[in-house]
């Protein structure tokens, strides 16, 4: 994808193409953000308490402590897949 | 060595070590004050944004207030990591591709409006002095405690450390000193943490031992606790107890104002790469993990043991006795703190106990009246902030423990002081002065403003901290929810849509009045107590508490903004293409000084 650069319309066809791809990777990632902590961690605790976890359920880890760790996987998950992204589109800062 | 002389022995040697760092890196010029001189390393970056981040609230006050409530108060672990989700993904790499010092500044070039970036000041500055409002509290608290002195006595004290403290170096002294920092107030958090957690678990990761059987029982140690709380007449602490609804906004709110807050956007101008800046709110959230992590067992494991103490024998056998408190070397905690007029206990019947039961629940009183102990809850006062602090001594830890939990306390609080004191700093100075009223000020004159800045900042949240809206905490959940309300919402809508610049505006004005209001109906006029006309027990509207109208506000911004800028003229098309080159990383050079 070296032309890109010396091409301006090809290059402004990619910038589009990888701006669409991140929205996307961005509504995935928000979707799980949003589901984990209101929904296990809150919603859906009544409906998940047969699952129990050391003394307590399912819904109280998650509020606590899985929440947490499922923001940390994500956050990881989004700058790991960018970086490849902006690779693949000829975006990237080197 | 008495306890007294070793806390100061620990708080002593942290401050000499944070002077002395920041003498080492003092900032020269304007740019080294405000943004480091952008080579901080994302892992470093991330360290020191946990620090400027976890501040006295983390620290001081978030686990107690898990203690006393359980499962509900869940909404502070969930709302104040989830928020760098949204930094991450929606904020942090854009807004370091654009290049420049400040959040105003961003405002004020995206909506191409000197009027936009006047208002995203006074959104900043309404939204930092809340915050540094919460912090002077815990600032009291941790001050009060370690030199055995009364609450506000310790606030005063505190204030001019912070002052002096905040004065010495920019971002430059503050980004190293802040790596120290966060390395004292992570040992002091888990320290104590590890040894409680062996005593009543025999697991030594907290986290885990939060979900263990305990020890003396072999029973579940949540169930166990359950169990105990249930009997004292309180709700059952992983129970939820509370509104749902107002659970589920408040959380939102604080989330919503973690991205929005501009001395942690700060720190992601100051990465060299936009792929760091991504890094770096990851690394960020790592380090505040290893603090947020813990708190819930913190919080969990110190009710535990305060009810322990006040029933030796269970509910059912006798309550611990005033001699008992008075003579008994592990009731010390409560003389002491007894002094920071923050801990109280009254025999009220006489009969020489001091029974600790809610006393709010009839079948709990007429209970405790059949036991003899009488009908009245006699632990007349526990201040929530004080929990973190006195748990070692709760515990019955060794004296060193307690000392490195004071430095902590104080290192978490000063940090993020300094922070914010920067933040408002940087924009009275650089956004409002130099940016608009005085263009051709020099940068002696920026600097010296700046500091002037932080002086008054400082004297109002100490003013308005000697009464504060709340426990240091909720103060700063208010100021999340202001943040929330005011500056994410433009942020986002600067970077991922066309909104122009009268939709910014409209917004942010909407955004900030509204909830602003909301907090002083409830909590009172500019936070001076008795003026409120509502409570948060009985709020304005349906079950929003003051603490969760952020979102609302935030929704409110969202609105006004897309409103208004449909209905005037759309964004120039050099806007057009600054909001398309922000998108892409590709050309981030070092970002520049806007004047």
């Amino acid at each position: 994808m070296a032309d890109q650069t010396t091409n301006p319309a090809a290059q402004a066809e990619a910038d589009k193409g990888y701006w669409a791809a991140n929205v996307r990777i961005i509504l995935v990632s928000l979707v799980i953000w949003a589901i984990v902590p209101f929904g296990f961690g809150i919603l859906l605790r009544p409906a998940l308490s047969g699952i129990t976890i050391g003394g307590s359920d399912l819904g109280f880890w998650v509020a606590q402590q899985g929440s947490i760790l499922v923001f940390l996987a994500l956050i990881f998950f989004y700058a790991f897949r960018m970086n490849k992204l902006d690779k693949e589109y000829g975006v990237d800062e080197e | 060595m008495d306890q007294f002389t070793i806390n100061l022995l620990f708080v002593g040697a942290s401050f000499a070590l944070y002077i002395g760092i920041a003498i080492w890196a003092r900032a020269g010029s304007t740019s080294e004050f405000y943004a480091a001189g952008r080579g901080v390393h994302p892992v470093t970056n991330g360290m020191a944004t946990a620090a400027d981040w976890m501040s006295a609230a983390s620290f001081i006050s978030m686990a107690g207030l898990i203690a006393f409530v359980g499962y509900d108060n869940s909404t502070y672990l969930m709302g104040w990591t989830g928020g760098y989700v949204l930094l991450a993904l929606l904020l942090a790499p854009y807004l370091r591709k654009f290049g420049k010092f400040t959040v105003s500044e961003f405002i004020g070039d995206r909506f191409y409006s000197p009027t936009a970036r006047m208002v995203a000041v006074i959104c900043l500055i309404v939204a930092s002095v809340t915050y540094v409002i919460g912090q002077m509290t815990g600032v009291g608290v941790a001050f009060g405690r370690f030199l055995e002195v009364s609450n506000t006595t310790g606030l005063l004290i505190g204030a001019v450390v912070v002052f002096a403290y905040a004065v010495f170096g920019g971002m430059k002294g503050v980004t190293y000193t802040q790596v120290a920092q966060y390395c004292v107030l992570i040992l002091a958090y888990t320290i104590p943490a590890i040894f409680i957690s062996l005593q009543l678990t025999g697991n030594p990761v907290p986290a885990l031992g939060l979900f263990g059987t305990e020890a003396s029982s072999g029973e579940p140690l949540l169930m166990k606790l359950d169990q105990i709380v249930r009997e004292l007449g309180f709700g059952e602490y992983t129970a939820h107890n509370g509104d749902t609804f107002n659970m589920v906004l408040f959380t939102l709110s604080l989330m919503i104002g973690t991205a929005g807050l501009p001395h942690v956007i700060m720190r992601f101008f100051t990465v060299p790469k936009v792929s760091d800046a991504r890094w770096s709110a990851g690394w960020a959230l790592v380090f505040i993990a290893l603090l947020y992590l813990t708190a819930p067992a913190v919080g969990a494991m110190a009710r535990f043991n305060i009810t322990d103490q006040f029933w030796p024998n269970g509910v059912s056998g006798e309550p611990v006795s005033v001699e008992t408190i008075e003579s008994d070397p592990s009731y010390a905690w409560m003389e002491t703190w007894q002094k920071t007029s923050m801990l109280g206990w009254e025999d009220k019947n006489g009969d020489g106990k001091i029974a600790y039961f809610n006393d709010k629940n009839a079948d709990t009183v007429a209970m405790m009246e059949a036991a003899g102990w009488g009908s009245e809850n006699e632990l007349t006062n526990f201040n929530r902030d004080i929990l973190v602090l006195a748990n070692p001594e709760i515990a019955n830890l060794p004296g060193w423990v307690i000392g490195l939990v004071a430095a902590g306390g104080l290192a978490a609080a000063l940090s993020t002081a300094a922070g914010l004191l920067l933040a408002i700093s940087s924009a009275v100075s650089h956004d409002l002065l130099k940016g608009q009223l005085t263009p051709d000020m020099s940068e002696k004159n920026e600097l010296m403003s700046a500091r002037i800045a932080m002086a008054v900042a400082i004297a109002v949240a100490t003013y308005l901290g000697l009464n504060p809206p709340g426990f240091a905490a909720q103060t700063v959940a208010l100021a999340f929810g202001l943040a929330a309300a005011s500056i994410f919402p433009v942020l986002m809508m600067g970077i991922f849509t066309k909104v122009n610049n009268k939709g910014a505006v409209a917004g942010m004005l909407a955004g900030l009045i509204v909830t602003l209001v909301y907090i002083f109906l409830h909590k009172g006029w500019f936070f001076v107590p008795g003026t409120n006309s509502f409570t948060d027990a009985d709020p304005l509207l349906g079950t929003i508490k003051s603490t969760s109208f952020g979102a609302v506000g935030a929704m409110i911004n969202f609105a006004v903004a897309f409103t208004v800028s449909k209905m005037t003229a759309p964004i120039p098309r050099e806007i057009e293409e600054l909001v398309e080159s922000v998108r892409i990383p590709r050309g981030a050079g070092a970002a520049v000084d806007g004047h």
